[in-house]
């Protein structure tokens, strides 16, 4: 029944993926830990696995209709360790609770603007 | 939009910020850096979201691919057959997605992008 629940989220996460175009890893980690009962550090692990994966697909898929700027792309994913490094730093120096609610008033701002941005009128 | 031969000092800047950004992202909440790839790309480049989303996940190859190196390499916590077996729905999810996304217009997709934000930032506050 657990593995049941891992398909149907592994398979949500992945919908994701290709929806709007991120890992799925927040859909991946609970089906791998909380299912499957792996650990919190061996679910975000082994999620890095399905995310390449399936990112792999999905950018297949997405150069087949033409979505996929392969330089940019290539240039965002050779810098992004520099940012893991600084990103563990502040997470040393810095309270998890704050991080949290700073993410959170980030990505709630970011939504703000896609949805202003959506709703104004374009082309489409 | 990219296909200019250089690439321009201005726009570097700007891919390596996103970068920094989603790896900080990734090193600080283990989010993959999609959350902050697909915005960016839109409010910085005028990608359109489809060209966004498309792109994200060509990054997010290279970042996840260091990441699980690093983990499975270093670490040895990558569980190498739940996640290969667990990966079949996860593509079959993908493939359906992408498909999907060509049949819906693109601000739908800046719609749905918008409420997963919310729903990160509602598992983040509480």
């Amino acid at each position: 029944m657990d593995e049941v629940f891992a398909i149907l989220i592994a398979l949500a996460g992945g919908m994701a993926g290709g929806l709007v175009g991120v890992g799925g890893g927040v859909l991946f980690v609970p089906a791998l830990t909380i299912c499957l009962g792996l650990s919190q550090v061996e679910g975000e692990s082994t999620s890095l696995l399905m995310i390449v994966i399936v990112a792999l697909v999905g950018t297949y898929r997405q150069r087949a209709y033409g979505n996929v700027d392969l330089r940019d792309a290539a240039v965002i994913g050779v810098l992004s360790p520099l940012g893991v490094l600084i990103g563990v730093a502040v997470a040393n120096e810095v309270s998890q609770r704050a991080l949290e609610l700073s993410f959170a008033a980030l990505v709630l701002f970011i939504a703000y603007g896609l949805v202003r941005r959506a709703l104004a009128p374009r082309g489409d | 939009m990219a296909s200019d031969p250089a690439l321009p000092s201005n726009r570097l800047l700007k891919l390596a910020v996103i970068g920094t950004l989603a790896g900080i992202f990734s090193g600080l909440f283990g989010v993959g850096g999609g959350t902050v790839i697909v915005p960016l790309l839109i409010f910085w480049f005028a990608y359109g979201e489809r060209l966004a989303t498309g792109t994200s996940l060509a990054a997010i190859v290279i970042i996840g691919l260091l990441g699980a190196l690093a983990q499975g390499g270093i670490y040895g916590n990558v569980h190498l057959l739940t996640g290969l077996w667990l990966s079949i729905p996860a593509v079959v999810g993908v493939v359906a997605g992408t498909a999907i996304q060509q049949r819906i217009p693109q601000r739908a997709i800046s719609l749905l992008f918008a409420a997963l934000l919310v729903a990160i930032a509602i598992e983040l506050i509480f």
